[in-house]
């Protein structure tokens, strides 16, 4: 499992670069991925990653971009707008967690 | 065994699967074969993969709005629920077998056909209709789903799917 540095501390990462322990991440390691991605994190964003840790933790399983859309009450449009492209993974890869299993 | 990398590893995102293209071709009218369809054309979406489908032959009950909603699901003809097939030809059948699947695909979180059609379109996905199915059943744009964005021949999709990887459902 690779070690990489990021925001002067070392995480856990696996191949591709997502945090390998959640338990790892604060809201200050979250700006530095975001800045790696070429994202500015704004209040918007936030909270649409405040909403993918809680759920982690309740859920045991990343959110979809769907459950983000249903439960989470951001509409899909507002999610590819502030992540764009591959919200679903650049969503998780910000907030610290492993790419969503989900099809849907 | 623990490797320590210098450079930070940061995942690619934007280099992965840029300017690659999906067309897919939905002809069938089923409940269980509409849905290979969307959730491909989702999955793509969410990938960052410009993604049009194409609705032929059948594959317009998913798009008219008088069936979309009501697409049914049937066990004749279809072996792989490995019951016997004179069942299927009961009255009833058919309709208890699709309030089965339907609540199936529905507690996996899974979006009914209309509501799918919808997260497709606000991903970024094009809906096409096909102008010989919608001539077929003297059906024209009002009879179809609101976000379908025209009714086009099969030259004119062609022509706008050029370089596509194509799917045919």
């Amino acid at each position: 499992m690779p070690v990489t540095t990021l925001a002067d501390r070392q995480i856990h990462v696996n191949d591709e670069g997502f945090l390998t322990d959640p338990a790892e991440w604060d809201e200050e390691l979250a700006a530095t991925l975001a800045s790696q991605i070429g994202i500015t994190l704004t209040e918007a964003h936030w909270n649409i990653l405040r909403f993918l840790r809680q759920d982690y933790a309740s859920q045991g399983q990343t959110p979809t971009l769907r459950r983000v859309a249903t439960v989470g009450g951001v509409p899909i449009k507002e999610l590819f707008a502030l992540f764009p492209q591959k919200p679903a993974k650049k969503m998780a890869y910000i907030a610290g967690l492993p790419k969503p299993q989900g099809c849907v | 065994m623990t490797i320590t990398e210098s450079a930070p590893i940061v995942p690619r995102f934007d280099e992965q699967g840029s300017g690659r293209k999906l067309a897919i071709i939905c002809s069938k009218g089923t409940l269980d074969m509409a849905y290979p369809g969307l959730i491909l054309a989702n999955a793509a979406l969410g990938e960052g993969i410009e993604t049009h489908l194409f609705f032929t032959f059948w594959g317009f009950e998913i798009i008219n709005k008088k069936t979309m909603a009501d697409l049914k699901f049937t066990l004749l003809g279809n072996p792989a629920t490995h019951l016997p097939q004179g069942l299927g030809g009961l009255p009833w059948m058919t309709s208890m077998a699709t309030a089965k699947l339907k609540k199936s695909i529905a507690d996996l979180g899974v979006p009914e056909v209309p509501e799918f059609l919808e997260q497709i379109v606000a991903s970024g996905g094009h809906l096409w209709a096909c102008r010989m199915s919608a001539d077929l059943n003297h059906l024209t744009k009002a009879d179809l789903y609101d976000e379908v964005e025209d009714i086009i021949s099969a030259a004119d999709f062609i022509d706008k799917t050029d370089g596509a990887q194509l799917l045919f459902i």
